[in-house]
């Protein structure tokens, strides 16, 4: 028996990016479920003396210590006998419903358990879930959150880097370190950086709780969402915590004035080992719903870590879009993950992304990486430094607030070097390292750490110490920068410091803007169908629409209109064309703009030189050129088919300036032509020629090979059709209806040709 | 009376109402008042009073998990840090064989601090732990 060869498309789509990604098969004793697991339990809930005695099948002498918390602080006794009485397909239509508003939906959420959670989210498909997300979240004004690390630690980049995310307008940044004992080096530069230019960002620095607290307390950092909760007894006293002592840190992190957020997400229990084969919705919607319950005022959930895996089961993204509709719904503000890199196909990611955008989000990533992909010591995100502009795209393509703006080249080089310097500065003032100005220029230019000549982890560390050991806190770096003239980031740090002291960025889903709170108390969610909820202003919108390299008509005309009016003309008019007699004749059907206002094809050639290529091609198969200007239309068929009409042999060639064009018959219908070059970017000059030669062979009775301008599947309409159309519109501004085309003798410094 | 949600944001509506841990009202936080020198690190930290206001105006706004967690943050501002990450350390699971150290942990925070909420929230986590086993060292 022979084997069938195998088809060649296989061994090009294992060459892919997303080929790299791995997807698993369901398999529910393995924990490999999104929303559905028969060892889930079905939704219940018992009241006994105002007390919750059952949850999800559950008694309470059987509780863990997710369901006795749960039980004690999440569920409302006064709801629960109304919400568990619903029927889950009712309340997924009130989700959708934008006459159901948003508290009341977060009452009955109140009265429901994790199993019935999920029973009404699972209902839903991916686009309703995001639909009723856009309607559930908790703040009107969608916001985001940056990653900023750096794999040297280096203080200078971190500044650098923390100044570029606070100009992209990111409402939160959060950093980490390659080497834990880098954590106040690393929370100075950052805070430092943060507060060039528009400042008023919360901050953050993840790492040990103790230290993390430490670092608060000292001013430089306001907010932390490393309080990591999860799905299982088992996974949660393996990550070393249960839901008292988060609820007590997430206590103490108010004590000290700094905003707290929980994180879990799908699939962290699956990682850790304990995932008590229930599927990873039911799993993190008792983790929310245990968040709810220790008053925490938001959560960090959408897969996190967990996110890639989840992803890698067959309706994973859509989980994970369910478990932030259910935080949302229980009234938690959300930083909605999107920060792991899922995927390494691009594709992919871009799909991942594009619910949020359109729904927007409290923090639409809970860490963009806005550094290069190995400078994110958090491991690389969604989206990162490499991919900032296709993202900045994506809000101008939807009309969608990401939270992001396009910056100018020169006004992010002035704020990076400012940062710099402002650190430079404050490391001196306070003793802590004289920066050389060789390293001040290194990190300047430079994409990532790969490219600096700076500090190394180890000189940092020194650095760290010293700020930790000497107690310096974030009043002594206001004054280190107002002492060394960095009067307005003195002032941006010090406003920082101001926030703690009322206490208003505690609440849910605050962030500041224009140096005010914006938060779910002051700015809540109002999305009631079209017409309601947030939309840009028209100054954000202009904002968002003026991405990098944007053409206008005036930039595209200054650079393809090379037209000199003081030349020469080399086309030269001499009467009104008529219909020639020779049958060797082959007329050029120029358009209008061509050689006059417009003097270059798409793919760059000059048209002096197109229109030699076509008259000597013309002659090599044994015609006779004529140049005819063609007044009455731009159109490609129509100057061939009347250039075609003009020719005594009846073939004739048509030809617009930016280079398309076509071989036609004058017997023929318009839009049937012989021969067509319709990719004019990619068209050569030897084209032209074999387009002449051809022309004049069909005349002489043959039958020769039609030119074929190979094309390798470039988007060529992307990459030229803006300039096509506003260069096109010049040819068709010249269009006289009913002027006749005109014979042109072509007169060029030596000699030109004869006609 | 008025509604505490009318205080919010209270930077904006009522700076007079936010004073730091130290006694140092809002306004005085000044460049001025840092570059001579008169800001302590103690004068950047949030009050218990602050903290209450908060949860007032979370309560207010139908938020009443989070009023509590502000009303146990507000309990712990003046409780030291050491005793803060020593009592975390206590709740994290093994780490206290013997309940009756986490009782007297409560007692402590109780009586020293006025921290009643959070002597609740260890008294809770005792039963809680007693059942589930989670009295048991692990290292």
């Amino acid at each position: 028996m022979t084997s069938t060869p195998r088809w060649r498309r296989f061994d090009e789509w294992d060459t892919r990016q997303l080929r790299h990604d791995l997807f698993a098969a369901e398999d529910v004793e393995a924990g490999f479920a999104t929303f559905h697991s028969p060892w889930d339990p079905a939704p219940s809930a018992r009241v006994e003396n105002g007390r919750v005695v059952e949850i999800d099948g559950k008694a309470e002498k059987d509780f863990d210590i997710l369901d006795a918390y749960i039980a004690a602080h999440h569920l409302d006794p006064e709801v629960i006998d109304e919400a568990m009485a619903m029927d889950p397909v009712d309340v997924a239509r009130m989700l959708v419903d934008i006459n159901v508003p948003r508290e009341k939906l977060e009452r009955l959420a109140r009265g429901m358990t994790p199993a019935k959670l999920v029973s009404v989210v699972a209902a839903m498909s991916s686009l309703e879930i995001t639909f009723a997300y856009s309607k559930m979240r908790q703040r009107r004004t969608p916001g985001n959150q940056a990653h900023v690390t750096n794999a040297k630690d280096d203080p200078l980049q971190l500044a650098a880097d923390a100044a570029f995310a606070v100009a992209l307008g990111f409402d939160e940044i959060e950093t980490t370190m390659r080497v834990a004992s880098n954590s106040w080096a690393n929370a100075m530069a950052c805070a430092v950086g943060a507060a060039v230019g528009r400042g008023g960002v919360l901050f953050q620095c993840s790492i040990e709780e103790a230290e993390e607290l430490q670092i608060g307390m000292a001013g430089f950092t306001s907010y932390a969402e490393t309080v990591s909760v999860y799905g299982t007894e088992a996974a949660f006293v393996d990550g070393d915590d249960t839901p008292w002592s988060k609820a007590f840190l997430t206590a103490a992190y108010a004590s000290r004035g700094i905003k707290a957020r929980c994180t879990s997400g799908a699939s962290s229990e699956l990682l850790m080992g304990f995932h008590e084969r229930q599927s990873v919705l039911y799993l993190e919607a008792r983790c929310l719903c245990l968040q709810r319950a220790m008053g925490v005022q938001g959560t960090q959930n959408g897969g996190i870590d967990g996110a890639p895996l989840t992803s890698s089961m067959a309706g994973g993204m859509r989980e994970l879009m369910a478990e932030n509709l259910i935080a949302v719904w229980l009234g938690l503000e959300c930083a909605s993950g999107n920060d792991t890199r899922v995927s390494e196909s691009e594709i992919r990611v871009g799909a991942k992304i594009t619910p949020y955008l359109m729904a927007g989000s409290d923090l639409i990533c809970s860490g963009f990486g806005s550094i290069r992909k190995y400078d994110n010591t958090f491991n690389p995100s969604l989206f990162n430094g490499e991919e900032i502009e296709d993202y900045l795209t994506l809000q101008r393509d939807f009309e969608a607030d990401g939270g992001l703006t396009p910056i100018t080249e020169s006004s992010v080089e002035q704020l990076r070097m400012r940062a710099i310097r402002a650190i430079a500065a404050v490391f001196e003032e306070l003793d802590l390292k004289k920066v050389p100005e060789e390293w001040v220029q290194s990190v300047a230019t430079a994409s990532g750490s790969q490219d600096t000549d700076s500090f190394n982890p180890g000189e940092v560390t020194r650095i760290s110490e010293a700020i930790r050991t000497r107690g310096l806190t974030a009043v002594d770096v206001v004054r280190a920068l107002s002492r060394r003239g960095f009067g307005e980031e003195a002032e941006n740090l010090l406003f920082m410091l101001r926030q703690r002291i009322s206490g208003d960025y505690l609440q849910t889903s605050a962030i500041l803007r224009d140096g005010r709170i914006i938060s779910a108390l002051n700015d809540p969610n109002d999305y009631q169908g079209p017409g309601s909820g947030y939309r840009m202003s028209d100054a954000r919108w202009q904002a968002v629409c003026e991405v990098r390299g944007l053409q206008t008509r005036a930039s595209v005309l200054e650079r393809e209109r090379r037209h000199d009016p003081t030349t020469t003309p080399w086309l030269v008019a001499t009467g009104e064309a008529v219909k020639g007699d020779d049958p060797r004749d082959i007329v050029i059907g120029l358009s209008p703009a061509f050689g006059v206002e417009l003097t270059r094809t798409t793919a760059g050639h000059d048209l002096i030189d197109v229109v030699l290529a076509l008259t000597e091609g013309i002659r090599e198969g044994g015609g006779t050129p004529r140049l005819v200007r063609m007044r009455h239309t731009a159109d490609t068929s129509f100057l061939g088919l009347t250039a075609a009409r003009l020719s005594g042999s009846g073939y004739g060639i048509g030809i617009q300036a930016k280079g398309t064009a076509v071989i036609h018959r004058a017997d023929r219908l318009p839009h049937m032509n012989i021969e067509l070059f319709s990719n004019a970017p990619v068209t050569t000059l030897e084209h032209y020629r074999a387009m002449g030669r051809n022309a004049a062979l069909y005349a002489g009775g043959e039958a020769p090979e039609p030119i074929v301008v190979p094309v390798d599947g470039q988007s060529l309409a992307a990459r030229y059709h803006v300039r096509v159309a506003m260069l096109y519109a010049i040819e068709t501004g010249l269009v006289v209806a009913d002027a006749p085309p005109l014979e042109l003798s072509m007169t060029l410094g030596q000699g030109g040709i004869p006609t | 009376m008025t509604d505490p949600l009318d205080l919010y944001p209270i930077s904006e509506n009522a700076p007079e109402l936010a004073v730091s841990a130290s006694g140092m009202p809002l306004e005085r936080l000044t460049l001025e008042e840092v570059l001579a020198g008169r800001v302590a690190a103690t004068d950047i930290r949030i009050s218990a009073e602050a903290l209450r206001l908060q949860a007032g105006i979370a309560r207010s706004a139908g938020r009443d998990r989070l009023a509590l967690n502000f009303e146990r943050g507000a309990e712990l501002v003046s409780v030291p840090q050491d005793v803060i990450l020593e009592t975390y350390e206590m709740l994290r699971p093994g780490r206290v064989t013997d309940p009756a150290l986490l009782t007297a942990r409560a007692e402590m925070l109780r009586r020293d601090y006025g921290a009643d909420a959070i002597a609740a929230l260890i008294d809770e986590a005792v039963a809680v732990y007693a059942r589930r086993g989670l009295l048991r060292r692990r290292y």
